[in-house]
């Protein structure tokens, strides 16, 4: 494969990638702070949307990639990351809830029956060490948890395969949420209540003795551990263990055949995709401040895998731009399409930015179809069909140019799912394979780079 | 020496083989012949440790080996070629060599470059996804694939199955190398006649019990076997 004769260099600009990205990271949130609230576009202040997105995607980039290893490399369907997630959640939030705020957050239970805190154990959240240590520890405990229960029920549901797994993992899932909420589990879980006051990304932010915040760290830090747990799932997919993984995709009689151990390694992957879904959802309980067993619904899990499945099944990175571009569009970018009055300014950059992003994916889309008509010299239709659309969201976009404010047909509260449902039809139906395939960018890149190589001889 | 004892074994009701007893030597040629349904696939399979057998031991080197899995099997020396190849498609030639050597630690060089020798198409495809080469290409991936884990015996499930005439007598001078070079070989075939040429024994499988024995040439010759499976 390519990552074996290209490994160095994919391994450095994989870092390179990276450290980029964590950099841009920390420029891109302290802009504000260092040249003031007033100096910088609104897009970049702290309370911006930008930076729900960005923390959000990165802990969703997680979860799609650990999916993705189970899914996508070792070929076990499974469905069920959110049940995962919840157990990493709960774990972390019954771990760091301070214990002086115990009784306020347990107060239907008297209470919680964990009387101490992983924070407070090593000097309370004020302190640096108690912050770091307390809160990546939790985490860690959180997927360790998540890898014990997947651990245990990979032991009757791994025999099965296919459909049978999904609806098994899925089955688990809603069972784990269930228990999660059981009244009688109240001093642990607080029951259906969420659980509060942990602590979130934002207390990572450096602030001095007044309170005010000098550097911002609230996202970079679910970036610094997203991308740390995505390098270690990209060197276990590039070992020997990858391999046999892979092997067991593609066909498990020769997979057996070849000494690979079928049930091992079926469980090695399931517990480690488990454990990093434990951990996201360590993550997503810090994003939204609390742990609350109603949200981690199989709709979670269906998110992450339409994820997975736009990026592509087998690509990691993939997985990662996936995640930020259905991340953004769902929190941010397409948000207007669940208000019925929509478009008040033409010049609102990222609707115009959208309906050009639509008018490419218009023309693209248009363009694959031409090029397949050449290959099997029909499905003209398709071909109109999408150049009608394409042209009657022109003439309406120029609309919107000329009288400044537009809305939407059929725009209303939940019309956003709908319009999701379409992004994925269309994925299934025309690009079955995602937007990257197998491929990584690092393969684009070193192929992209040999072929102008070429060139210039 | 391979030794299987009085096997059985039955997928659901049905008893697939049904008390077979024979020896591979070290260093030879054995080859299994038989029509469809006789028993040869399954008897491969248990010996890969695939399927478990409801009766009988197989001992390898006097071990008994009956009760192994699979991969306890491969690491023990014995290794299966299964039948249709069954490469693994979207991985390069080269991963699906090191697939083969999966279980071993030491460095896979010398194996890689005698392999490569002894299918220079292989070396030439390296890059290439499985899934991409030809028929007998991929049977030469299958067959180099379980060289990869040095196997003291190597069993192959139907070499020819599925390949133009002169690939198959490529694929069976490449047998005959091999087994030159010290593996001992375990054959199914049901190209009885290309089989019994290079086999040093051949057993005759019908509906799960062996009914003749004897070295390749005398089975060649015998005029049941020429009848039933020769077509002469």
């Amino acid at each position: 494969m390519i990552q074996d004769r290209k490994s160095r260099k994919g391994a450095v600009a994989g870092v390179v990638f990276a450290l980029a990205v964590l950099l841009l990271v920390v420029v891109l949130e302290n802009l504000s702070t260092f040249l003031g609230t007033g100096a910088v576009p609104s897009v970049l202040l702290p309370t911006s949307q930008l930076f729900q997105v960005l923390k959000k995607a990165a802990v969703y980039s997680l979860v799609a990639v650990s999916m993705n290893l189970l899914n996508g490399f070792t070929g076990l369907f499974s469905l069920g990351q959110a049940g995962f997630m919840l157990l990493g959640a709960y774990t972390y939030a019954i771990l760091t809830v301070p214990v002086s705020a115990k009784d306020t957050v347990y107060y239907l239970y008297g209470g919680s029956a964990v009387n101490f805190s992983l924070p407070d154990l090593f000097g309370g959240l004020d302190t640096p060490t108690g912050l770091i240590l307390g809160v990546v520890l939790a985490i860690l405990l959180g997927g360790c948890v998540a890898a014990f229960f997947a651990f245990l029920i990979g032991l009757p549901v791994l025999r099965l395969k296919s459909d049978y797994l999904a609806i098994a993992t899925l089955g688990f899932a809603e069972i784990i949420r269930a228990v999660f909420q059981w009244q009688a589990l109240g001093p642990v879980t607080n029951g259906a209540n969420m659980i509060t006051q942990i602590p979130s990304f934002n207390n990572f932010n450096l602030t001095d003795a007044n309170g005010t915040v000098i550097l911002r760290l609230s996202t970079f830090f679910p970036f610094l551990i997203a991308i740390l747990c995505i390098a270690v799932i990209v060197m276990l997919i590039n070992s020997s263990y990858g391999r046999a993984f892979k092997a067991i995709r593609e066909d498990e009689i020769a997979a057996e055949a070849m000494g690979i151990n079928l049930a091992k390694h079926k469980m090695l992957s399931f517990c480690i995709s488990s454990f990093f879904a434990g951990v996201g959802g360590a993550l997503f309980a810090m994003f939204v401040n609390n742990a609350q067993a109603k949200v981690y619904t199989s709709t979670m899990t269906y998110e992450i895998l339409l994820i997975v499945v736009i990026g592509g099944i087998g690509s990691i990175s993939g997985s990662c731009l996936a995640t930020f571009l259905y991340v953004a569009c769902s929190e941010w970018w397409l948000r207007f399409l669940d208000n019925t009055q929509a478009f008040s300014s033409p010049t609102d950059m990222s609707r115009i930015l959208f309906i050009v992003l639509f008018a490419a994916a218009v023309v693209g889309v248009s363009a694959m179809l031409i090029r397949r008509r050449r290959k099997t010299g029909d499905a003209f239709w398709k071909e109109l069909i999408v150049w009608i659309v394409g042209l009657l969201l022109m003439v309406w976009w120029v609309w919107f140019i000329i009288s400044g404010s537009l809305t939407i047909p059929f725009a209303r509260n939940g019309f956003r799912m709908v319009v999701f449902s379409i992004i994925i039809m269309i994925v299934v139906l025309f690009f079955r394979r995602g937007m990257m395939g197998d491929k990584e960018f690092t393969d684009l890149l070193f192929r992209r780079k040999k072929t102008s190589e070429e060139v210039a001889k | 020496m391979l030794k299987i004892d009085e096997l059985k074994v039955s997928y659901g009701g049905i008893e697939a083989v049904k008390g077979i007893t024979f020896e591979v030597p070290d260093g030879k040629i054995v080859t299994l012949i038989g029509a469809n349904g006789a028993g040869k696939s399954t008897t491969l399979r248990t010996i890969a440790g695939l399927v478990k057998p409801a009766h009988g031991r197989i001992h390898l080197q006097g071990d008994d080996i009956t009760a192994l899995s699979p991969d306890r099997i491969v690491s023990k020396g014995i290794t299966l070629v299964p039948e249709g190849r069954h490469v693994f498609p979207d991985l390069t030639v080269l991963e699906n060599l090191k697939i083969g050597a999966y279980l071993r630690k030491d460095s896979l060089e010398d194996d890689l470059n005698w392999v490569y020798e002894l299918f220079p198409r292989l070396k030439e495809r390296s890059w290439q996804a499985a899934g991409t080469l030809s028929g007998g290409e991929q049977q030469m991936l299958a067959v180099g694939r379980a060289l990869m884990s040095r196997p003291k015996i190597i069993m192959m499930d139907e070499p020819s199955l599925g390949l133009a005439p002169i690939v198959v007598k490529g694929i069976f001078d490449i047998i005959r190398e091999i087994n030159h070079q010290g593996v001992t070989v375990l054959l199914i075939e049901q190209n009885a006649n290309m089989a019994l040429r290079i086999a040093d024994v051949g057993y005759v499988l019908e509906t799960g019990r062996i009914t003749l024995t004897g070295s390749g040439r005398e089975l060649l010759n015998n005029e049941n076997v020429k009848k039933a499976y020769l077509g002469t």
